[in-house]
């Protein structure tokens, strides 16, 4: 039986999409049967970044409707074997999905694919109970600004209390320079803030925009940086000890210094 | 570049630092939103404080405080919300 995974952040615009795209087909090229589920009713998404727009017939409301049956609303991805595509609905609001319909379905899929990976909404209304109602464990997206941070800790606390207690942190788009100089919080910083487990740390890069642009995920992209983070953390969900890139966290040698000069106040 | 960012970080305050301004802030914030009390609350609660106090000891209102804060739990293990409070007593009122 497979394992529900739900991508969360609070904030919008952190990544959960891509990150939900890019894992997923990083699982699929490992030779895991995977869905996307994705849950912005009204705003979707996930499709685009697939590349997988046009194949679209039937979508999850269809699904949780019974106007269709699971089978047929998913999209299989021709150019990543055992990777499919549940699609939101594009003309209908968070409330025509219940929670309870949720959990029947990632209760069916979990039976047919090894991982079903929900894209969740922004927010923590209707759409993210939704989203998480059946989720086994969960990976947070956060990215290193005040505002994504604080979103990502009240995210964590909503988690604990749907007893969903498999938690991982995601950190994304990292910038090394600024963090060399300071003016980024660093992995460390954030980790002892949210104090939840690191999965992945995924840096600022353009690749992510082309691949977007392009339909195609980074992580299918053997050269690309940014990819090989995603595929990393596809490998620690499937239980591989992989360490995590150098983000330019801490120098001991400023470190020590900056504590010297801290003293002073 | 190494080099230089080694010498630029050792020349900067740890205050001027914009990441460490960042995490401050985000602490501060985080203590009011994990117990649910928002700054709102804070003040209406030290406001019913100071009103029961003020029947029995005369407060330097000025300098009253109440602040929330993070304290270790009792078994050590776990970071708990707390309220500190600074309540300096400018004389206690004659008994009658």
């Amino acid at each position: 039986m497979g394992q529900v995974i739900v991508v969360t952040s609070g904030k919008g615009g952190v990544g959960k999409t891509t990150t939900t795209a890019n894992i997923g087909t990083a699982l699929s090229l490992k030779g895991k049967k995977t869905v996307l589920i994705d849950t912005d009713i009204g705003l979707r998404n996930l499709d685009v970044v697939l590349g997988l727009e046009n194949r679209i017939v039937f979508d999850i409301v269809d699904v949780v409707e019974k106007k269709c049956k699971v089978k047929q609303a998913l999209i299989r991805d021709k150019r990543f074997d055992g990777l499919f595509l549940i699609p939101a609905a594009q003309t209908r609001d968070k409330n025509a999905v219940t929670p309870e319909q949720m959990k029947e379905l990632c209760e069916e899929l979990k039976q047919e694919f090894d991982f079903v990976i929900i894209d969740c909404p922004a927010g923590i209304e209707q759409g993210f109970k939704n989203a998480v109602a059946g989720a086994d464990r969960a990976i947070i997206v956060t990215t290193p600004e005040v505002s994504a941070v604080r979103d990502a800790d009240r995210i964590i606390g909503l988690l604990e209390a749907n007893e969903i207690d498999q938690m991982h942190l995601i950190i994304n788009r990292i910038r090394v320079d600024m963090v060399k100089k300071g003016d980024m919080m660093n992995v460390d910083d954030i980790l002892e803030i949210l104090g939840v487990k690191l999965i992945g740390v995924v840096p600022d890069d353009e690749d992510i925009i082309i691949s977007t642009n392009k339909g195609e995920p980074a992580s299918s992209d053997e050269k690309s940086k940014v990819g090989q983070a995603y595929r990393n953390i596809a490998l620690r969900i499937c239980g591989e000890e992989i360490p995590i890139m150098d983000m330019g966290s801490s120098n001991i040698f400023v470190n020590a210094f900056k504590k010297i000069f801290s003293r002073q106040k | 570049m190494e080099f230089f960012d080694f010498f630029n970080n050792l020349f900067k305050n740890k205050k001027t630092v914009s990441k460490n301004t960042a995490k401050e802030r985000l602490q501060m914030v985080l203590i009011h939103d994990r117990a649910n009390v928002s700054p709102e609350l804070l003040e209406k609660m030290k406001n019913e404080i100071l009103q029961v106090l003020s029947k029995y000891v005369e407060i330097n209102t000025e300098e009253f405080d109440v602040q929330l804060t993070r304290t270790k739990s009792e078994d050590g293990e776990r970071m708990v919300p707390a309220l500190v409070a600074n309540i300096p007593i400018a004389k206690t009122k004659d008994d009658k």
